[in-house]
């Protein structure tokens, strides 16, 4: 990400994200066992993570199907936790060029962290490293998951393993390098504090959206305001 | 059709539905000036937001549990430079060793 300026590949996007997929390919894993756990079969969760392909959501879905929730009740929840790809595709929209079907299909590949890596400084989205980053991603998130269904029985319980702690640190890992001007930390005050904040009141997914109130603060800098 | 793939198809149909809400209204135009400064700083709101979310988040309570302590160590793995494999890394081991100890 300091090499600003050069326009990028997808190749830069593959190689960016690889690390990632790693961390990505054992979150699809620790899904698959859960999902299998939850009497999902084999093929049903592995043509969730091909269709979905949004880890929080597919989590929350299928926590809440296992624990005896609702088909209805389950979606509602996907739904929530995903509407934050409202606000996230108007923002790659820009970089989203060509007709309207590889546009919808750009579209599905961008997730949390192909989205990060993509992120330049003038608040622009480089599309080489969003179809590069997400490609990879995708991969490794339905390749953890067949894997996770397949093998879930040897593999154990992934909260023991401390898996649960591997998602903020991931996002954390992600968020640092975008700090790096006053109202960057400002947002993200911000979008961390609403965030906590209605926690306890709303249901899962909504005091996420409700976090983009944070780049509000945007509408206050001038252009001046160097990152 | 099962619930299962009643549940599948309809997580797929709604995600999409959000993912190219964006991209189909607007795409490939430019955003204006304006509007592009508060594009910049969702990265860091919505990043931020999910990151305290699933450090603190709970059955809609905020908890304070072994999570913490391993997103604080991925914090100072981050500072050190460490590759973000090595923070997850570190932060799943620190989270996982405070529950064995516990």
């Amino acid at each position: 990400m300091e090499e600003a300026g050069a326009p990028r590949t997808a190749r830069d996007g593959i190689r960016a994200a690889g690390p990632l997929a790693v961390v990505v390919g054992g979150f699809g894993i620790s899904f698959g066992v859960l999902a299998r756990a939850a009497g999902m079969g084999i093929a049903a969760p592995i043509a969730m993570s091909m269709t979905t392909f949004a880890g929080s959501a597919q989590f929350a879905a299928v926590s809440i199907r296992e624990a005896g929730g609702t088909v209805a009740t389950a979606v509602m929840a996907a739904i929530l936790l995903n509407s934050r790809y409202v606000p996230i595709g108007l923002s790659v929209a820009p970089s989203l060029q060509g007709s309207r079907l590889p546009r919808f299909f750009r579209a599905q590949l961008v997730v949390d962290e192909s989205w990060a890596l993509a992120s330049e400084d003038d608040g622009r989205f480089d599309p080489g490293v969003l179809l590069g980053a997400g490609l990879t991603l995708y991969v490794a998130w339905v390749a953890g998951t067949a894997l996770g269904v397949v093998f879930g029985d040897i593999l154990g319980d992934p909260a023991a393993l401390g898996l649960d702690a591997a998602f903020p640190a991931l996002f954390l890992a992600l968020l640092a390098p975008q700090l790096r001007s006053g109202s960057a930390r400002g947002a993200a005050s911000v979008g961390a504090a609403v965030a906590l904040a209605l926690i306890p009141f709303a249901p899962p997914g909504v005091p996420i959206v409700c976090a983009s109130v944070g780049c509000l603060l945007g509408l206050r800098g001038g252009p001046a305001e160097a990152p | 059709m099962s619930g299962t793939w009643l549940l599948v198809l309809l997580c797929g149909a709604g995600t999409a539905a959000l993912k190219s809400t964006g991209p189909l209204l607007l795409g490939g135009r430019p955003l204006r000036a304006g509007i592009a400064r508060v594009v910049g700083l969702l990265g860091p709101a919505l990043l931020a937001a999910l990151v305290a979310v699933t450090t603190f988040g709970g059955d809609r309570a905020l908890t304070l549990d072994a999570r913490a302590l391993g997103v604080g160590a991925a914090a100072v793995a981050i500072r050190a430079h460490a590759p973000v494999l090595l923070v997850v890394v570190v932060a799943a081991a620190v989270t996982g060793l405070a529950r064995a100890l516990a």
